[in-house]
């Protein structure tokens, strides 16, 4: 019995293994036919607990995509591939849209995976741009650039904004040790907060496997007297915090970075505890500008809900694409590396005008400049500050 | 032909699970070389053999010496974070082959170690406790290497808990293990032949381990303890032969897994890691170790197979597993697939004596 199983099973590696290859070889001929439509990918978690991101930037690029072919000129095809905010996952995503035939790469979405794949990409030679991993080591090599604020950029940022406005000068942080996001801003913002003479009051940590109460962190952010508490961390952990902070009867105000939009979005949340929560982020969705309000209604028509910042930097992401693909005149049938070349070389040419900042410039070392804004959340929306 | 038949019926049976990896990876080098396997294929066979070594290793201790170890994961990411320091700090200077093979040896024997403190008092106790404790010690591995800061410089290592400034380094110092971001920036050195070769070496140490005198003793403990106790077998030793074994081969999986991408965080190495690894022993067969190597080959490239379904991916992955769970242990299922088997061979029996029949009347 056990021989006719690993038979069967036999078969059915040998099958896998066939299927491989059949579909690598539809694949190739499928990049080499087309040649009309410059190839981008896109990798993010589409499933799991980050798949908000995922689903936003994917979203979000979709619709610049169609917007950009119904105009005429460069044509895009985008294939949006899931990792599941896994490292490992990322490099299977990438080794496939590879075999798709992908020109440039929208990706990735979050940090971890995207350290695994930037490397990946400068050996190939491929143009790597991602639309919210905000590590400095993401974009090491010259092949990589960011539509967002770096992680030291977001908690300097931050240290500067409470200073210079007069936020507050008594700080608590609540923040996840375990996450590189999450103690890469930290970090930053502890640093930048003693030279402004902000004084940190409470510095609590959790980690990913102990995210759910919140209560010892949130008693002594309490009892050191905070006046604000700074939450460097993502908006479904920021839901717990908040609403512990309801329970307790904690009035200190809230300051988070990027990581925080996303609130609003949660199913079934009170979202009348987040009155007042005070976000950095370069992208508010009821910013009164033409280019947002076009851009909001649109998403809001197609999918049923209200944009967030990283449905933003994807939109602004396909959108420097395509400023980098005019300028260093790429077409659609150069090969990803020559593509790479043309622009890497562009990129530092370019100016858009975007979403989440107008004028953005990028350095050749990837980073982009654009000032940050910061949000309110008021009477259930974000309000500009 | 002579010698497969008077060979002994577990030989045969290495013999065939040797052949199906050499086989394999001639295939794939073949098809490599002849520019058909895919990119997403060729990204896939390292991570194929690391969770070929890691399903194996842990069939020894789940199959072999019958205890349920949940803390896999936590073996494997001992093994790649001292075999990628190692790697960053002396491996990447020397010749590649050496260096993998020095960091995967380091790798494996800290896991051991590892193994080696945790099986002590474990392997002493009757029951379940080996589950609760190895599952303790992977999501307490998995926390102190999120917390590590760990630097190098010309004095030798700077270690910290608190945050990379304070490791307060020389100048010509570099971060290696960074908080929550892990180790970032090295240098790749798996290669799929380095991967087969861990492989075989995984299967001739657990094949040849179950077919000796220990291995005989370590069996005899997981069918019956006190019986084995009585025959003055030595208990709490073989398990932990047993045992240190399995954590030794899946630090050495760690350091492949490591080495194959050049960056590496704790996170990975969690809960879920262990149970994927389980997934695959459990439905290779406990026990069958040519069962694990095709179930962990199969079930690692079926959710990259599957890409094409998009949203319904993890949904047809989950109810694969399913009836594939069904078809291989349910009871009812099974004695069905015999009564099949058997009329299958029967109708088969048939109609050769009907041929048969034919042609003697023919003659006659």
């Amino acid at each position: 019995m056990k021989k006719a199983m690993s038979l069967v099973l036999a078969a059915a590696m040998a099958f896998s293994f066939a299927a491989c290859g059949g579909a690598s070889g539809t694949s190739g001929a499928a990049s080499t036919a087309s040649g009309t439509a410059i190839k981008i990918g896109g990798i993010g978690p589409l499933t799991g607990g980050a798949a908000i991101y995922g689903n936003a930037v994917k979203n979000g690029a979709a619709l610049a995509v169609e917007e950009i072919n119904a105009q005429g000129g460069l044509q895009f095809e985008l294939n949006f591939q899931d990792d599941e905010n896994d490292p490992e996952k990322a490099l299977n995503a990438y080794n496939n849209l590879k075999d798709w035939g992908m020109q440039a790469l929208l990706g990735t979405v979050t940090t971890q995976p995207c350290l695994t794949v930037a490397p990946e990409t400068a050996a190939d030679n491929m143009f790597l741009l991602t639309p919210s991993a905000s590590a400095v080591d993401v974009i090491k090599e010259d092949n990589a650039f960011q539509v967002c604020f770096t992680d030291p950029n977001q908690g300097v940022a931050s240290a500067d904004y409470i200073a210079e406005n007069g936020l507050a000068t008594k700080i608590a942080i609540i923040y996840d040790s375990s996450d590189a996001y999450s103690s890469g801003i930290h970090d930053k913002f502890k640093e930048e907060a003693a030279t402004k003479g902000l004084e940190i009051v409470a510095d609590e940590a959790f980690t990913a496997d102990n995210k759910t109460d919140f209560s010892v962190q949130v008693q002594k952010a309490k009892s050191s007297g905070a006046e604000l508490v700074f939450l460097p961390i993502y908006y479904s952990e920021a839901n717990l915090i908040i609403q512990e902070m309801n329970k307790q009867g904690c009035t200190a105000s809230i300051f988070g970075c990027d990581g925080l939009d996303g609130l609003l979005t949660i199913e079934g949340a009170d979202t009348s505890l987040f009155e007042g929560v005070m976000l950095l982020t370069p992208f508010a969705a009821d910013a009164q500008d033409e280019k947002t309000q076009s851009f909001v209604s649109k998403y809001e028509e197609k999918y049923g809900e209200t944009p967030n910042q990283f449905a933003a930097d994807a939109y602004d992401g396909v959108y420097t694409i395509l400023a980098a693909c005019e300028k260093g005149g790429v077409t659609a049938d150069m090969d990803a590396s020559a593509v790479c070349d043309a622009l890497k070389t562009a990129m530092t040419q370019i100016t858009v005008d975007g979403l989440t900042g107008e004028g953005m410039k990028w350095e050749a070392t990837g980073e982009v400049n654009k000032a940050p804004r910061a949000v309110k959340i008021q009477n259930g929306a974000y309000t500009a500050m | 032909m002579n010698m497969l038949k008077t060979m002994k019926k577990s030989t045969r049976s290495n013999l065939i699970t040797y052949g199906i990896v050499v086989l394999f990876y001639l295939v794939m080098q073949l098809l490599a070389s002849g520019g058909v396997l895919s990119n997403s294929m060729q990204g896939m066979l390292v991570p194929i053999c690391t969770y070929v070594v890691l399903a194996v290793s842990l069939n020894l201790t789940v199959g072999i010496l019958g205890e349920l170890s949940l803390g896999h994961a936590g073996f494997m990411s001992v093994g790649a974070f001292s075999g990628a320091v190692y790697w960053m700090i002396a491996g990447q200077n020397l010749p590649s082959v050496l260096g993998l093979a020095i960091a995967m040896l380091i790798g494996g024997v800290m896991a051991g170690v590892f193994g080696f403190l945790i099986g002590i008092p474990v392997l002493r106790l009757r029951g379940d406790y080996l589950a609760i404790v190895t599952l303790a010690f992977g999501e307490i591995i998995k926390n102190i290497l999120n917390a590590i800061y760990l630097g190098w410089d010309s004095n030798g290592f700077h270690f910290s808990m608190k945050d990379a400034t304070a490791l307060n380094m020389g100048e010509d110092g570099k971060v290696i293990i960074n908080g929550a971001i892990g180790i970032s920036g090295m240098t790749k050195a798996s290669s799929f032949t380095a991967g087969i070769i861990l492989v075989l070496i995984t299967l001739f140490v657990v094949l040849n381990l179950i077919n000796s005198r220990a291995g005989r003793a370590i069996m005899s403990i997981r069918d019956n303890r006190i019986a084995a106790e009585a025959t003055g077998i030595n208990v709490t030793k073989y398990k932990l032969m047993a045992f240190i074994t399995s954590a030794f081969l899946a630090g050495m999986a760690g350091v492949l897994y490591a080495l194959n991408m050049s960056a590496l965080a704790a996170k990975k190495f969690d809960y879920n890691t262990s149970i994927l690894v389980l997934v695959f022993v459990v439905l290779g067969g406990i026990g069958n170790i040519r069962g694990s190597v095709i179930a962990a080959a199969v079930l690692y490239v079926l959710p990259e197979l599957l890409r094409g379904l998009n949203d319904y991916r993890m949904l047809i992955y989950a109810v694969i597993l399913i009836v594939m769970m069904i078809f291989n242990q349910s009871a009812q299922v099974v004695a069905w697939r015999h009564q099949v088997w058997e009329k299958l061979s029967t109708i088969g029996l048939f109609q050769k004596l009907a041929q048969a029949k034919k042609q003697n009347k023919g003659e006659a």
